[in-house]
């Protein structure tokens, strides 16, 4: 019993770091450079979210709605703004501009009055309730967590396997010339990416609320983001989120049955066996092959 | 009229010019093929008609209508469809996928699908292995492949770039011969480039050659075959001594 809701415990947090690193995989597989500002965009949707429902008293689902609608055009303005500009940069310039980005949405939060140093509660339908199910006791939250992804997945795949556009984004990621070549609209391929990744952080920071607080540092998060999304490949979506969900039922066994220290340091130890014995990750692609 | 008509283009890479000023024509229904060897400019030239770069100078004139400097998806639009060198097919997409792509800016799926049949008809390997990636294909599967998914944008003109690079004579004979049909059966004009003249004027009505970005000669298919300096230069019938020197001479010429 104990060890199922571990699972269902670990399970869960992984499924954030799932968001998270499938967010970044998203724009690594567009631009070849790592989004550090990803965490942050979490922690702008959380505000969103804050805002809409808290302040604005609207109800969570609407809030929730808006939410993800609104960081979707965050993230759009922040490809045209900084990144457009840059396209064609080298890959470090990308980096560079999103450590930037990720500083001045950290600091822009803390200046913006109610959103504030604090940190807040954001209250969700499944807050601090259980469900007890043949002597399982499970937190809805987590349950709530588990289903949001499972849904986001189910729409994400089959958005990029059966919708035109979605293929086209998939074969731009694949061959950018080649995607121009056939007429695919790189720009508008390019702002889509930025606004799906913005969108997912939105959704990961409302789902992380009720777990930890919103506040401006909770984009932190990331940094377990990245042992997900490397275990996974890093090149690839479904990888990201089992790399997301293997860290976090690694964390939650190794705090349960090692200690609190082991609890954040073996998903880096995981992560760096990984990376020894199989450099490539898990489920990595082929290497990109120019034939 | 000729259905593409170049005047005068150039086109830099920053400082650097890699078309100084080339004026070039491609009737409607015909084989066009632009010889010349390696950094010659050809991929640039085709890269400027199809909206990757834009031109400096010059005008591309396409069914009547200017299209320099035209962004790629217009161009395609309107009737122009690239098969790039080296390929370029998207690797982790499916056969399928791949060919769907070539139809990105068409909105008849009707058609769409009818032509999908059409270009597993002329390629039917393609058939086969629809639903494998394309990055599994060997080279000359994932040429045919290049040139179905131009096929399915539903063309009036399509830029070949040396499809035959890296594919064995055998090969490269199938593969002429099916846009040969292609050219015949469905009406579509083709710029072919190619190194490979001998094999490019087999299939050709029309040749131009380029050297250092410039148009050196332009002749039928068949005069340019009988040519001494493309016979020289790129047929292989290379001759010794004072001929050489004279070859030397008027390959400076060009210049
Ligand atoms: N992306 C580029 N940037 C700078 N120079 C280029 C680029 N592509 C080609 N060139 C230069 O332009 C000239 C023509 O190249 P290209 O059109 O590729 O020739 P070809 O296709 O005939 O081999 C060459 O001198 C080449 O070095
Ligand atoms: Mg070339």
């Amino acid at each position: 019993m104990l060890i199922i809701q571990l699972a269902i415990n670990g399970i869960a947090v992984g499924c954030i770091y799932a968001l998270v690193a499938l967010g970044l995989v998203l724009i690594y597989k567009a631009t070849e450079a790592v989004n550090f500002a990803q965490g942050d965009l979490m922690m702008l949707g959380a505000f969103f979210a804050l805002t809409f429902i808290s302040f604005g008293g609207l109800p969570f689902w609407v809030g929730l709605a808006l939410a993800i609608i609104g960081m979707a055009a965050v993230g759009m303005i922040m490809e045209r703004l900084v990144l457009r500009p840059i396209l064609g940069q080298p890959q470090f310039a990308v980096i560079m501009v999103t450590i930037g980005v990720g500083f001045i949405l950290r600091s822009g939060a803390t200046m913006i009055p109610g959103w504030g140093t604090s940190s807040q509660a954001l209250p969700t339908p499944f807050s601090n309730q259980t469900l007890d199910v043949a002597g399982l006791v499970m937190a809805q939250e987590h349950l709530a967590i588990i289903g949001a992804t499972v849904i986001l997945c189910a729409l994400l795949y089959g958005f990029f396997r059966h919708t035109r556009f979605g293929i086209a984004m998939q074969a731009a990621s694949q061959n950018q010339l080649a995607a121009a070549y056939m007429g695919i609209p790189i720009k508008r391929v390019s702002a889509a990416t930025w606004a799906i990744a913005a969108a997912v952080a939105a959704l990961g920071g409302v789902l992380l609320a009720p777990i930890a607080l919103v506040e401006a540092n909770m984009g932190f998060v990331v940094l377990k983001a990245f042992p997900a999304a490397v275990l996974g490949g890093f090149a690839s979506l479904p990888g990201a989120v089992i790399g997301g969900v293997v860290i976090g039922l690694i964390e939650v066994f190794s705090g349960r049955y090692i200690s609190d220290t082991a609890r954040n340091l073996a998903p880096f130890v995981v992560l760096l066996a990984v990376l020894v014995i199989r450099p490539e990750g898990l489920f990595a692609e082929p290497k990109k092959r120019r034939a | 009229m000729a259905l593409l008509e170049i005047r005068n283009i150039e086109t830099y890479y920053g400082p650097v010019a890699a078309i100084r000023g080339v004026s070039l024509d491609v009737e409607e229904g015909k084989i066009v093929t632009l010889l010349g060897g390696n950094g010659a400019g050809k991929t640039t030239l085709l890269r400027t008609i199809s909206g990757i770069v834009d031109p400096q100078k010059g005008t591309v004139a396409f069914a009547g209508a200017m299209i320099q400097g035209a962004d790629p998806d217009a161009i395609v639009l309107k009737g122009i469809a690239h098969v790039p060198e080296g390929r370029e097919v998207f690797p982790f997409l499916s056969v399928r996928d791949n060919l769907r792509m070539g139809a990105y800016t068409r909105r008849d799926p009707d058609g769409v699908a009818k032509d999908l049949e059409l270009v597993f008809g002329y390629f039917p390997i393609l058939r086969e292995r629809a639903e494998l990636a394309a990055s599994q294909l060997s080279g000359g599967q994932q040429q045919m492949l290049a040139i179905g998914r131009a096929v399915m944008a539903r063309p009036k003109l399509m830029l070949l770039d040396e499809p035959s690079l890296g594919l064995s004579p055998l090969l490269v004979k199938q593969i002429f011969g099916i846009v040969q049909r292609i050219n015949r059966e469905q009406g579509v004009s083709v710029l072919l480039v190619e190194q490979n003249a001998r094999m490019a004027l087999q299939v050709a009505d029309f040749g131009y050659v380029l050297e250092l970005g410039r148009i050196v000669m332009e002749n039928t298919a068949a005069k340019l075959m009988e040519s001494e300096d493309v016979s020289e230069a790129y047929l292989g019938n290379k001759q010794q001594g004072v001929r050489g020197e004279r070859r030397w001479r008027r390959k400076k010429q060009w210049r």
